[in-house]
């Protein structure tokens, strides 16, 4: 099989789309420049996995337009069961590609808040974006997906705190995705200022069992002094996808930014989270889970990088592999001259229920610096059978004694989840992936 | 009246030969206890009438009112009324005990006939108090960093809301210091009673000073080679086992390892 890695879509087309999504002019400049660097770039290289095979340029449409919503609850109800239309008022919804429903509280807006999608953003907010979009977070020229995505970029959402808010109320952002031809060239951009304060959360949906289109994802993340910022995400992207999802953060001086991954996909996925704790006594909290299943092939990279002095990242990852699934999880601890006193701890559990599953955890510490610490933890195994036989003396059948086992393994990051209706969600798909 | 029989029963671990016919009869309503040394075979009697994945049973029966126990799966047997509080629980992370305890509960009733949660929730509040356990424990991860202590008492928790018709004890009282001790055989003298039988597995005397025996045996080469009344674990108390082993001819008690 050979695999075609021209991109279909050329100058003029990405810049007519620029026009009809009513960007701003600098943006059509910056995705044309992308689209000239594409072709010359290599594809990254995750550890591990070898992905010069998988489609990712491929793609029926570039963009599809759907429906938007005047109310929430006009949304399907899959998606409805993520969101408390009642109490939910921050909120963004993208159908497919078309940005389909936006509602930000007054008091928010009052206070400077900005969520809206990412067309409007570069036009209204040209200066905020321009500042932080694919420059110091993501590049565009780090290799051919990156490029790929600035150019194609058909979908995102930009938030801004301004410095001093705190905004006490979790941001939901629902990426819908319920068209089988459609592809998600999704940027989320956030910034927090100094001293302010939010959770974001964002799921990705497919109502629909198979997708034929890319998902090339980018999140940056950009946290000011002393700001904070819980990250939340379950991504449950539909088979037929090759997914490619980077989410990126940079944490100033003695900031925190935390995440809370669920990454449920269906598709083939090759996932990227890195921080970049560049602040002096900045602090990360990565959290990831994983289910893999089928004939899926996934590879989990998750990577702090401490810069400042007195950084401490912490990543957690638990995986799941069943039927004929490939997982492959790299955790990377890095620290670099310089960064004195700071702390990179790591733990990678995976749990295989098949025969044919395969599981692999790869802890890496990079460390430039002596006055240091850090530590991992890495283990592949197979469900208990002595956890097993306990909980089935007590007359609970074997298939939920598994399922118990299961739950219980992915339970330190689903209950980290900040919103109680996503929580929810996450734990019903693993309920459904893992049966 | 519910019947516990076992029949010439032959257990075999990796291929060893533990048990070499034990024989015994337990009803409801009875409490026995089976004593003797280390490495005689009686965890393995315990584990192999539960089920235990390493315990083959290679020769005789167990069977609960004519029902034979050997053919059901782990669960089955449980639910048909054997419960073994274990001298070494598993540890199961993000499970707490309340949702682990409510499951098993759930386990044993029909579909749609569930326990409700605020009967459960009282229930077990009442058993906890009973058994002297901090509330948290309700809410932590099943086992998980409990002390040996804890663990023993989550044990006797766990049969006092099952409420099985037989509870098999393997060595509830080791680790345990004499406030504990007492705590655990206040939780197990309730459970007393017509419908309720108890085989006790323990090295020791004193746990027996507060749950007072029908039946005593002696396991020796795994076999039960003595049986008596209370009286029988006071004279093991004072005497210890050589007279046993004198009368009988038995060199060496062991069958080798005990798991």
């Amino acid at each position: 099989m050979t695999v075609e890695t021209k991109v279909a879509l050329t100058e003029q087309d990405v810049r007519s789309y620029s026009a009809k999504m009513n960007e701003a002019n600098w943006m059509a400049d910056f995705r044309a420049d992308a689209l000239l660097k594409v072709e010359q770039l290599p594809l990254p290289k995750p550890d591990k996995t070898k992905i010069n095979k998988w489609n990712f340029t491929n793609f029926p449409i570039h963009a599809v337009e759907s429906a938007v919503y005047t109310l929430l609850d006009e949304l399907p109800e899959e998606a409805r069961a993520l969101v408390d239309s009642a109490q939910q008022k921050n909120i963004y919804v993208q159908h497919n590609n078309t940005p389909a429903y936006l509602s930000l509280a007054d008091e928010l807006k009052a206070q400077g808040v900005i969520m809206t999608d990412i067309f409007t953003a570069s036009r209204e907010h040209g200066d905020l974006v321009k500042k932080y979009f694919m420059t110091d977070g993501v590049k565009v020229d780090e290799h051919k997906l990156t490029a790929l995505h600035a150019a194609l970029m058909n979908g995102g959402v930009f938030v801004y705190i301004p410095k001093n808010v705190v905004v006490e109320e979790p941001l939901q952002v629902l990426f819908l995705h319920d068209n089988e031809q459609a592809s998600l060239f999704n940027h989320v951009l956030i910034v927090a200022e100094a001293n302010s304060s939010v959770t974001y959360v964002e799921n990705y949906l497919s109502t629909v069992e198979e997708a034929s289109g890319l998902a090339n994802i980018i999140s940056e993340v950009f946290t000011g002094d002393n700001a904070q910022i819980t990250y939340g995400a379950v991504d449950v992207l539909a088979k037929g996808f090759t997914t490619y999802v980077n989410r990126r953060g940079i944490a100033g001086r003695d900031s925190r930014l935390d995440w809370a991954l669920g990454l449920m996909n269906d598709s083939d996925t090759i996932s990227e989270n890195i921080t970049h704790l560049v602040g002096n006594g900045s602090h990360c909290d990565m959290k990831t889970v994983v289910v893999g299943r089928g004939k899926q092939r996934q590879n989990f990279t998750t990577e702090i990088v401490h810069w400042g002095q007195d950084t401490e990242g912490f990543i957690l990852k638990h995986g799941v592999v069943k039927d004929e699934a490939s997982s492959i999880f790299n955790g990377i601890g890095r620290i670099a001259k310089g960064a004195t006193r700071s702390n990179a701890v790591q733990e990678s559990r995976v749990l295989m229920l098949s025969e044919k599953a395969r599981g692999d955890a790869n802890p890496i510490l990079l460390i430039d610096e002596d006055d240091v610490t850090a530590g991992h933890a890495a283990s592949v195994g197979r469900v208990d059978p002595l956890q097993l036989f306990y909980l089935m003396s007590r007359g609970i059948s074997q298939h939920e004694a598994e399922r118990l086992v299961i739950h219980g393994f992915l339970a330190p990051v689903v209950s980290k989840l900040p919103i109680e209706g996503v929580k929810k969600q996450l734990t019903e798909v693993i309920e459904r992936k893992v049966r | 009246m519910t019947v516990l029989d076992i029949k010439g029963l032959h257990v075999e671990i990796e291929g060893k030969e533990i048990l070499k016919g034990v024989n015994l009869t337990i009803n409801t309503n009875e409490i026995h206890a089976i004593m003797g040394p280390n490495g005689t075979g009686k965890s393995t009697l315990a584990q192999a009438i539960m089920g235990h994945p390493k315990y083959e049973v290679t020769a005789g029966t167990v069977t609960l009112d004519g029902e034979d126990v050997l053919e059901m799966a782990v669960d089955e047997r449980a639910r048909a009324g054997i419960f073994l509080g274990m001298q070494y629980p598993s540890e199961i992370t993000g499970v707490t005990n309340a949702d682990f305890l409510r499951s098993a509960i759930n386990a044993q009733r029909e579909e749609g006939d569930e326990i409700p949660l605020m009967k459960f929730i009282r229930e077990l509040d009442k058993k906890m108090e009973i058994l002297e356990m901090d509330e948290d424990m309700a809410t932590r991860y099943l086992n998980e960093g409990f002390s040996g202590g804890e663990k023993k008492r989550n044990e006797i928790l766990q049969l006092t809301m099952l409420k099985p018709k037989f509870a098999i004890l393997d060595e509830i009282d080791s680790g345990l210091d004499i406030d504990a001790l007492k705590i655990v055989s206040k939780g197990i003298n309730e459970m007393r009673g017509e419908d309720f039988g108890c085989l006790i597995i323990t090295h020791y005397q004193r746990l027996l000073d507060y749950i007072t025996p029908d039946h005593v045996h002696v396991m020796m080469q795994g076999k039960v080679v003595k049986s008596g009344g209370a009286e029988l674990a006071r004279k093991l108390e004072e005497q210890g086992y050589d007279w046993i082993k004198e009368e009988l001819g038995i060199e060496d008690e062991t069958v080798g390892q005990e798991a």
